[in-house]
């Protein structure tokens, strides 16, 4: 199973695909509030991450995500697979 | 400092339209001289936004059974059925659809999006597994919200990435409830029921399907998209409503599995809301007669469809989903959008203006929809004037690529 670490890692090179260049990806980004990504934007970045670590968030889980280290642990705890 | 102040961006976004000379929120319609034509600020226009499919708002004998209806019960019930009693209307609407769609239980609820409330949150409760369209109708999602069930999104209307999501499931308890619509509202296109079907099956789960759009539409009675891909049988509970192709207000639940009716006394948004007005439950049901006598409505209305959407197909316009009474012409940015429908509204056409995020690409649409009451001619002007338009703004054949 990946670290919190790798799956960081692995949100971070993707999200930095969806903004502009030079914008600072960390831990602690606010995924909506920092980065200015639209609801729908995010819920197919979900999706997309999902199918990487074989998992399924519910929407409850995806409501309460904030920052970059919330959806790592949500999908570390839901027992992320390698990423593919 | 108000209270409003969390609304700003939303403001922002409201008078950026306006700025461009669209303001959709503000179209009143002050006449309407049939199913197909009203007046907006005095001018006339041709209606080709509404959900009338069979062009039955302005029916002779919908409107004069809904009129017998108000003269006999009253303007309203003031009340739930459970704390205020049922009306005949209520019942006799209950057991003709049942009998329409071959179902032993049906309920009628105050509006689809109530019906649609319901069932997500009380048919699935807590430690069940909802799994959900993701391009599903608000009034899914907001049903999904109120109960306790936990909610998977799956990708639009695609039977593999549903599969995957059942198979992450194996192994929890609980029920899983799969809801998927006959045809999705922004592009019409249709659910691929047959493949949806097979998952179901396999994964030993339910599955509603939300018919609102393809009530009266699809099939070949006109019982949606699950008669249309003959897996009625497959269907655990049908959703629909009255307010699109039987041209009123209402919803319904049906289904097969007994015991259904105790939902009467679990349903929250059927047992606390003041129930359907007699006199809308009688119009509803004249048009649910007329659909069953006369099914040349549906003929009539998929060959306005063909014509509308092949007019501008030819044009070469892009278009999303497929050929149906819903055609949206899909443009690549809001400004654009906006001015295309505000100069058609001008031209005395009105159709819809959908924008991000309510669309389910992140692509403004031009959403129109075709009825059976429209006429050849009134056809061929929206088409022309939809072309003119589109010509002047620039917004044909820049995206030729229809991935639906």
């Amino acid at each position: 199973m990946p670290t919190e670490a790798e799956i960081t890692e692995t949100i971070v090179i993707r999200l930095r695909a969806l903004v502009p260049p030079g914008v600072e990806i960390g831990p602690q980004t606010s995924i909506m509030g920092d980065l200015g990504l639209d609801s729908l934007t995010v819920m197919n970045f979900v999706m997309w991450l999902e199918d990487v670590f074989d998992v399924s968030l519910p929407m409850d889980r995806i409501v309460e995500m904030e920052t970059v280290a919330d959806l790592a642990r949500a999908l570390q705890s839901l027992g992320a697979k390698e990423a593919s | 400092m108000s209270i409003l102040d969390k609304f700003e961006a939303l403001r922002h976004a409201h008078e950026a339209l306006q700025e461009l000379g669209a303001d959709p929120f503000a179209v009143c319609f002050d006449s309407v001289a049939s199913a197909t034509e009203g007046t907006v600020a005095g001018r006339p226009v041709l209606i080709f936004g509404s959900n009338n499919y069979l062009g039955l708002t302005c029916d002779p004998e919908v409107v004069a059974r809904g009129v017998s209806a108000l003269r006999a019960f009253g303007s309203g019930t003031t009340g739930s059925r459970i704390a205020n009693g049922t009306y005949l209307g209520h019942r006799t609407l209950e057991t003709r659809l049942a009998a329409f769609f071959g179902r032993r239980n049906a309920m009628v609820f105050t509006t689809g999006y109530q019906a649609n409330l319901a069932m997500m949150s009380t048919l699935a409760g807590r430690g069940d597994h909802l799994l959900v369209d993701a391009d599903s109708h608000a009034s899914i999602y907001d049903g999904c919200r109120l109960g306790a069930a936990e909610v998977i999104r799956f990708r639009h209307n695609d039977p593999t990435d549903l599969a995957r999501r059942l198979r992450r499931l194996e192994g929890e308890a609980g029920d899983r409830l799969i809801v998927v619509e006959g045809i999705y509202s922004m592009l019409g296109d249709r659910a691929r029921l047959a493949e949806i079907v097979e998952i179901k099956r396999a994964a030993g789960a339910c599955l509603l399907v939300d018919e609102a759009h393809a009530f009266g539409v699809l099939g070949e009675n006109g019982r949606g998209a699950a008669e249309e891909a003959c897996v009625e049988a497959d269907v655990d509970v049908i959703v629909g409503t009255f307010s699109k192709s039987l041209g009123g207000i209402g919803g319904f639940a049906l289904s097969d599995l007994p015991g259904f009716d105790v939902l009467r006394l679990a349903c929250r948004p059927y047992m606390f809301t003041a129930s359907l007005p007699p006199s809308v439950a009688a119009a509803a049901l004249a048009a649910l007669e007329r659909i069953e006598r006369t099914p040349s409505l549906r003929r009539t209305l998929h060959a306005n469809a063909r014509r509308f959407y092949d007019g501008l197909a030819a044009a070469g316009f892009a278009l999303g989903g497929e050929a149906g009474p819903i055609v949206s012409i899909r443009l690549s940015d809001t400004p654009t959008a906006a001015r295309f429908w505000a100069a058609l509204l001008e031209a005395g056409v009105y159709v819809n203006l959908a924008l991000p995020p309510a669309t389910p690409t992140l692509e403004p649409l031009l959403r129109c929809s075709v009825t059976a009451a429209h006429t050849t001619a009134q056809i061929d002007y929206a088409v022309e004037t939809a072309v003119a338009v589109g010509s002047h703004l620039g917004a044909i054949g820049e995206r030729r690529s229809i991935d639906g």
